[in-house]
């Protein structure tokens, strides 16, 4: 088995991956970056919308600064989020979009004079400051107070994706794509890198490193419906929750997005209502007011979600022989506008669904979106559990989303994590030495060569892997999305614990050979289960309901029994459950919990005294 | 009912050199709004769970799942069925190198490509992060993202002639590379700086003015266009070298 060492291993190569990596090697030490598909293709290229930071240049984000983000930030996570973490986000994000100017990314910029945009489909007018020409402008999206999203017409992740590659080029960064970690090396304290499979000829290796950084991604493809790209499977996650010693923060946070495309899923992006576009019935009349009058259709994305799958519910929907949806109206907006703003929508529109934007409605619901649930980390990135092991990025619940993201934050979440977390990996890494055990690497490595052999043999069964997968991915789709109740959820998890034990009797029907797909697919299985496992189990535990996670059965946002974190350990393989335990959701208040502002629902306040204790003052 | 569409696809596994190179039939009832990425799926999920393929997105944003479709390299992702005729021919991109039936390697050939072309912006300025950012014209911003768009995809040099007879030439998506941090004002580079990247027959000067790369490009860049602007800059750079000898 091939060897490869280095200081830092960086387990997927988007863009907080790239970003730590940077961060690593501008510092002096060796990085080598994995990635399952040429790192330009990873699913950060896949978001159109854009970056928020505040910067307030143009004329609608006047007067914003990073107390007007992190407050968004904090309302948006209903409370959820680690306030510190929010803090060190909204302080450093527009820090980081100047950098990405400086290496390259070609921000669209502030052009001086009147002009007009359109909210809730009605034109206003805005007029920019000639003295911010040329400056960096952005974009209204849903949730924010002030035009704060940065943007490159609507291939942000795509444009930024491409400026992080260059960068790792430029410093000489060896990103190696097709090799997929299979499984972290760790003694039970410190983690040694990880067991890879090549995804080019199917062969393992061994990567060892000083300190290892899990940038994977979400995996949103454990749901049936989902915007995620085909490899946002959760390798990194089923990794990491195999050890048994680290955990997953908040696995029940999900987020639905309001306009997935109907049937494919692929996102739209909230750029579309963010520029103007609208949410239409069967009657082809606008609803989001009636729910939001303030808002409408920029409310949260958990907020749109929920009220779009209660207008279906109300009879409104469009029927389909895909199901029920609603119709996104960008008509309006015009050519100029469709073509040059929203191409990549046109683009989509036209190759998936056959649809003019331009004259005809696109059809939308709500469909799986982004992980806030994820690796959890302290506030450095370093994950609970194991020495040396860190994350970022959608993959870490370092938690500045709580239980829902808002959008931009997620693109902006990468660079930004990825530099701050960078930097303490080099922290880290400045004068630390270690020692490799060869034991444990030898055993590890010969464990994984016969979990192989005994797929591709059938030792263990002929359990087809497609089909324990669609059985996972249809328990979640009914128990765990929009809404979500007891009775369903218990049926959810009695589900899942059967496939639990049919994933532990998958065999291969092909040779396995080189690249196989299905062995990868078996590799990830039972993995893919836990983690399903840990959403329903995590959702029918949490008695309340908050930002994306909403219960039926309890419609209040409880601070005085949740204002806590999940964290769900899967404590050895032969479990059927995850062990959940639980932390506060921040040590500290400069928000203390209150009001979002939208999305009605009742409160159930946290204890006053604790509370005021933790509230403090910005120095 | 659907048509049953008939699918005839390359198959060869590196892996096992022993079974040689051959064509296999599959059919597949098709259904409403199929894509390719539909059909191989469900081709490898319940008929042959050994056929490889690539898709990543499967949104035509990442460029991963390239092929040639009925003779003519497309991204399959986002190839509607009902388009085709009921007999649909895929084979894996040529040029790169074969990882198994429809997947190549992309992702060696293209940082090779980065490497040639110094694929990032060279300044002498340093970041200041205490400082407001450079101010930029919104119109060259959106000049340099329109050539930024590319996805790598492949197709443009798998349509290539002149990269399907030298293994050297750097290909349109190289040569739109370059025009980026051409026209990018952060990139201090010179045309004789450039020049020397592209200035030969391996780069701009290699092209048979074909077409077939702008033809088949997913994402319609110009890359006509700027391979017909890059060479005239070249073309006056190598006259002025000239001169100046």
């Amino acid at each position: 088995m091939q060897t490869f060492y280095s200081d830092l291993l960086v387990i997927g190569a988007g863009l907080a991956g790239e970003r730590v990596a940077v961060e690593a090697a501008e510092n002096g030490f060796n990085v080598i970056c994995l990635s399952i598909v040429p790192a330009r293709r990873s699913h950060s290229s896949a978001a159109q919308g854009g970056m928020q930071a505040a910067l307030g240049n143009c004329a609608m984000g006047e007067g914003d600064n990073s107390d007007v983000h992190f407050g968004d930030t904090v309302k948006g996570s209903d409370w959820g989020c680690d306030q510190e973490v929010a803090r060190l986000f909204a302080d450093a994000a527009p820090i980081e979009m100047r950098r990405l100017a400086h290496w390259g990314v070609p921000w669209n910029r502030v052009v001086p004079g009147q002009s007009f945009y359109f909210k809730g489909g009605q034109k206003f007018e805005k007029y920019e400051k000639p003295e911010k020409e040329g400056l960096i402008t952005a974009r209204a999206f849903g949730g924010t107070a002030k035009w704060r999203t940065c943007y490159t017409s609507d291939g942000t992740g795509h444009a930024v994706m491409c400026t992080m590659d260059n960068r790792c080029a430029e410093l000489g960064i060896n990103v190696v794509d097709r090799k997929e970690a299979i499984a972290l090396l760790h003694d039970g304290e410190t983690c040694m890198g990880a067991v890879v499979r090549c995804l080019r000829t199917g062969k393992l290796e061994t990567y060892l490193a000083k300190a290892t950084a899990i940038c994977t991604g979400g995996f949103g493809r454990i749901y049936k419906a989902t915007t995620n790209a085909v490899i946002c499977d959760g390798g990194g996650h089923i990794a990491a929750l195999d050890t048994g010693l680290v955990p997953l923060g908040n696995p029940e946070a999900i987020q639905f997005h309001p306009t997935g495309i109907v049937p494919t899923d692929i996102l739209v992006t909230e750029g579309c209502r963010g520029d103007g576009g609208t949410l239409l019935d069967v009657n082809e009349e606008r609803f989001m007011h009636i729910y939001e009058p303030d808002k409408a259709e920029l409310a949260s994305r958990d907020v749109v979600s929920r009220w779009m799958t209660h207008h279906m519910r109300e009879g409104k929907g469009v029927k389909s022989s895909y199901g029920e949806h609603l119709w996104l109206d960008i008509r309006h907006l015009g050519d100029h506008h469709i073509s040059t703003k929203l191409r990549e929508v046109d683009e989509i529109c036209h190759h998936f669904l056959g649809v003019d934007p331009r004259t005809e409605l696109i059809p939308v619901r709500p469909t799986q979106h982004y992980t806030m649930a994820g690796i959890r980390t302290n506030k450095d990135g370093a994950a609970y559990g194991l020495k040396g092991l860190f994350s970022a990025g959608e993959a870490a619940c370092w938690d500045m989303h709580g239980f829902n993201r808002l959008g931009g934050n997620s693109l902006a979440e990468t660079v930004v994590a990825g530099g701050i977390i960078g930097a303490k990996i080099v922290e880290f890494l400045m004068g630390y030495e270690t020692r490799f055990k060869t034991e444990v690497i030898t055993q590890q490595c010969k464990a994984q060569e016969q979990r192989i052999k005994d797929l591709i043999s059938g030792k263990n069964g002929n359990e087809n892997v497609y089909d324990v997968r669609n059985d996972m991915q249809e328990a979640l789709m009914k128990g765990c999305f929009v809404f979500r109740n007891g009775p369903d959820l218990e049926e959810t998890v009695q589900t899942l614990e059967k496939a639990l034990e049919r994933s532990a009797r998958v065999g291969l029907h092909s040779d396995g050979a080189g690249a196989n797909h299905e062995l990868a697919a078996a590799l990830k299985i039972r993995g893919q289960v836990k983690l399903a496992l840990c959403i329903a189990t995590a959702a029918l535990t949490r008695t309340e309901s908050r930002g994306s996670h909403n219960r039926e059965d309890f419609p209040e946002r409880n601070d005085r029994d949740w204002l806590t974190r999940t964290l769900a350990y899967w404590p050895d393989d032969n479990a059927s459950k995850p062990d959940l335990k639980y932390e506060d959701s921040s040590q500290i208040f400069e928000i203390p919990p209150g009001d979002r502002g939208y999305g009605g629902g009742s409160i159930i306040p946290a204890d006053e005294e604790m509370v005021a204790e933790r509230t403090v003052k910005k120095q | 009912m659907g048509r049953e569409l008939q699918f005839e696809i390359f198959r060869y596994n590196p892996q096992t050199p022993e079974v040689e190179p051959r064509m296999q039939t599959y059919t597949l009832e098709e259904t409403p709004n199929m894509t390719l990425f539909i059909a191989l799926n469900r081709i490898r999920e319940e008929q042959d769970p050994s056929l490889i393929f690539d898709f990543c997105c499967r949104a035509g944003i990442c460029g991963a799942c390239a092929m040639v479709i009925n003779g003519r390299p497309g991204l399959a992702c986002q190839t509607k069925t009902k388009d085709q005729s009921g007999t649909i021919t895929l084979h894996p991109l040529p040029v790169y190198k074969l990882i198994g039936d429809l997947s190549v390697d992309t992702g060696v050939w293209f940082r090779e490509m980065y490497e040639k072309t110094e694929s990032w912006i060279h300044t002498s300025k340093a970041f200041d992060p205490a400082k407001p950012e450079e101010r930029m014209d919104n119109k060259t911003a959106e000049e340099i993202y329109e050539l930024e768009r590319c996805i790598e995809c492949g197709c443009c040099v798998a349509a290539c002639g002149t990269a399907r007879l030298r293994d050297d030439f750097l290909g349109a998506v190289a040569l739109n590379r370059i025009a980026r941090f051409h026209v990018d004002p952060r990139d201090e580079r010179s045309d004789a700086q450039f020049f020397e990247l592209v200035g030969n027959d391996a780069g701009v000067f290699g092209c048979m003015g074909l077409l077939a790369c702008e033809d088949v490009c997913p994402k319609n860049l110009p890359l006509q266009n700027q391979l017909g602007f890059l060479r005239r800059k070249m073309g006056i750079t190598a006259i002025k070298q000239l001169f100046r000898r």
